[in-house]
């Protein structure tokens, strides 16, 4: 990656953040795509992935608990660091500045909803035309970002579909 | 009837209350907004004005006055600064889902070398990151190449473009009231009434000084002249010389207040702080050792752009009125360091102010002048650190101490970087001055220093990291 990027660049799988270690900071991911992955006794389950312009580890800014799950990078990527002194100290002057944090949080929470709902037993899958409004609400969302890359999206779209397609097949197969 | 005179006593107050709501300035659905500049402090305020309207449910619309596209190399696109992307506001800018991309970041900075007469260090970033960005504000230097780079203004605009603000390429000439409504007026005669003005025009355009504000005690900022220039050395050559590191100098030069070479792409800009920077200055500096080596086979290469601009050092007196405030340089800025920052600030909280608050000169007095008079505060408490700089440029044997004090906490892992810390976030404008001052209240910074400037000076041990030079 060349030296006009900000933030620190990662290989292919390594780790940003470990499940079980304590935070002090969020981070911004600048360029390419990071994988967040549960561990538990049955082994390890990818629960998403993230791409470029998203923030991760804001939990551990709020909340003195330890990192919920590992990050690793999926290829190169580079990802910006938060403090979390920076952040608290200019959030006392300007809490407008946790609005958009809130509004990515609160994304997430309503994507986890309904992948809850996905899962429960007797709960109809989310139809295809559901499937579709999501990936177009993304595609909203990723033409907002000032820096677009179009041969990126494609690529991060395509295998966005192939992640969905996986999750729903496995939430079929889970219901019989 | 009005209320209170019906029901009297305590629908007194109600009724006061609703009279005054319904001659509240505030913008509304329709309501027609210009910012004259399209630099970072008009781009943030469309930006942020745009998005919490939106949020709050009010349809406003945002003309942004700006001349400019930024995409003309040299000083025709360029708004003339040394274009450094602070470390806190990389991180701020983040967090609000701004990330600043390859091609408006010209180099990421990680570390710095203060470089002085008795040798230099390297102060490294304590996350080993690139967090500090060096840009250009228009296209380029002159004479440079073509190539595909955005410079931060143009990057910012096409934000406030994004947002829905529109973007009106005239040059504004004229500024008036009209039944008590701001007005601007450009080349070609037309005249454009507005519900609020935000002025965001820097402190080198004329129309800061022409602006003529009925009720408006506004005073433009104190300046001086600075300097800066470009030198095209090549990418090999920056990163053999250079590399991702900004070279800061602590020089004992009269009139010099600070000093910093910055790479970025191909080149490097020079960027001279002081009292009114002349010729004379520059040449001095140019010709020191310490700068000299800088630069391949010691020898300083000619410029291929320079300019003169001048620099908010005071802040300006009450920058806001009813419908009309000022934000940016021509408002109020931080003491010589951040100011693209100091332009988020404030043009953020006015455009909080105006959305969330109104459009009155007491709503301003609220809701924006808090955020200037912190900025102001910390401005004093910045003379007081940078008068101890200055005396550390000035005396020989303090920057043997310092120097010292800084390498050895480079050096050893684990060490708490006290000076390092303090050093890295006066050169960065990074954190606050005053908490940059509360740090060497800690009982170990005095000792240490104590002990430095004893060992610098008296014991004169080489550690590895300090290179100490023969006068």
């Amino acid at each position: 990656m060349s030296s006009a990027g900000l933030g620190k660049t990662y290989a292919d799988g390594e780790v940003i953040v470990r499940q079980g270690e304590t935070g002090d900071c969020m981070f911004a991911i600048q360029k390419g795509q990071l994988e967040v992955v549960k561990h538990s006794k049955d082994g390890e389950a990818r629960v998403a992935v993230l791409e470029e312009g998203e923030i991760f580890g804001e939990m551990a800014i709020f909340e003195r608990e330890v990192r919920s799950a590992t990050v690793r990078a999926l290829g190169e990527a580079r990802v910006l660091t938060v403090d979390k002194k920076t952040f608290l100290r200019r959030i006392q002057e300007d809490p407008s500045l946790a609005f958009n944090l809130v509004q990515m949080m609160s994304r997430r929470i309503r994507r986890l909803s309904g992948e809850i709902a996905d899962l429960r037993p007797g709960s109809v899958p989310r139809s295809q035309d559901t499937l579709a409004l999501t990936e177009a609400e993304r595609q909203i969302e990723r033409r907002k970002r000032p820096d677009r890359r179009v041969n990126s999206d494609r690529r991060t779209g395509e295998r966005r579909r192939g992640t969905e397609r996986r999750g729903v097949a496995s939430a079929s197969a889970k219901k019989d | 009837m009005k209320l209170g005179a019906r029901t009297g006593g305590q629908s007194r107050g109600i009724a006061t209350y609703f009279e005054e709501a319904s001659e509240r300035l505030a913008l509304e659905d329709g309501s027609r907004v210009g910012v004259i500049g399209g630099g970072p402090a008009g781009s943030f305020f469309a930006y942020f004005a745009l998005k919490m309207a939106r949020s709050a449910g009010i349809d406003i619309s945002v003309d942004v006055y700006e001349a400019r596209l930024f995409d003309q190399r040299g000083p025709a696109g360029c708004n003339h600064c040394g274009g450094v992307v602070s470390e806190s506001l990389v991180q701020l800018l983040a967090t609000e889902g701004i990330n600043l991309p390859p091609t408006v970041v010209r180099r990421g900075i990680e570390s710095y070398v203060l470089h002085t007469d008795v040798g230099r260090v390297l102060i490294n970033t304590p996350l080993e990151e690139k967090r500090i960005a060096a840009v250009y504000r228009g296209n380029g230097p002159k004479e440079s190449e073509p190539v595909e780079i955005a410079g931060f203004d143009r990057f910012l605009l096409d934000l406030a473009i994004s947002a829905g603000a529109n973007v009106v390429r005239k040059l504004v000439t004229g500024f008036d009231w009209d039944h008590g409504r701001p007005q601007i007026m450009t080349p070609d005669g037309a005249e454009s009434t507005y519900d609020l003005v935000a002025v965001a025009a820097g402190v080198n355009s004329h129309i800061v000084k022409t602006l003529n504000s009925r009720d408006a005690d506004y005073q433009p900022p104190e300046t001086l002249r600075a300097f800066i220039s470009e030198f095209h050395l090549g990418e090999a050559t920056i990163n053999e010389c250079l590399g991702n590191s900004m070279h800061v100098f602590l020089l004992d030069l009269p009139r010099l207040e600070f000093a910093a070479l910055i790479p970025k792409g191909e080149f490097a800009t020079l960027c001279l702080l002081g009292d009114d920077v002349d010729e004379e200055l520059i040449e001095s500096f140019l010709a020191t050792r310490e700068v000299k080596a800088c630069f391949p086979g010691n020898v300083v290469p000619a410029p291929v752009c320079h300019c003169f601009p001048r620099i908010n050092v005071r802040a300006a007196v009450r920058p806001y009125a009813d419908r009309i405030v000022w934000i940016g340089d021509s408002g109020v800025n931080r003491l010589f360091k951040d100011g693209i920052g100091s332009a988020y600030r404030t043009a953020k909280a006015a455009a909080k102010t105006v959305v969330f608050r109104g459009i009155s000169r007491a709503d301003f007095e609220r809701g924006f002048w808090p955020e200037c008079r912190n900025l102001i505060m910390d401005n004093w408490i910045a003379k007081l650190i940078f008068g101890v700089t200055t005396l550390i440029q000035r005396v020989r044997f303090l920057r043997r101490g310092v120097l010292r004090m800084t390498a050895l906490e480079q050096q050893r892992e684990g060490r708490k970087r006290l000076m390092s810390s303090v050093l890295w976030d006066v050169f960065t404008g990074s954190a606050p001055y005053k908490e940059i001052l509360l740090r060497t209240f800690h009982p170990m910074f005095p000792l240490r220093l104590a002990w430095n400037l004893v060992a610098g000076n008296v014991v004169r041990t080489k550690e590895q990291g300090v290179r100490e030079e023969a006068q």
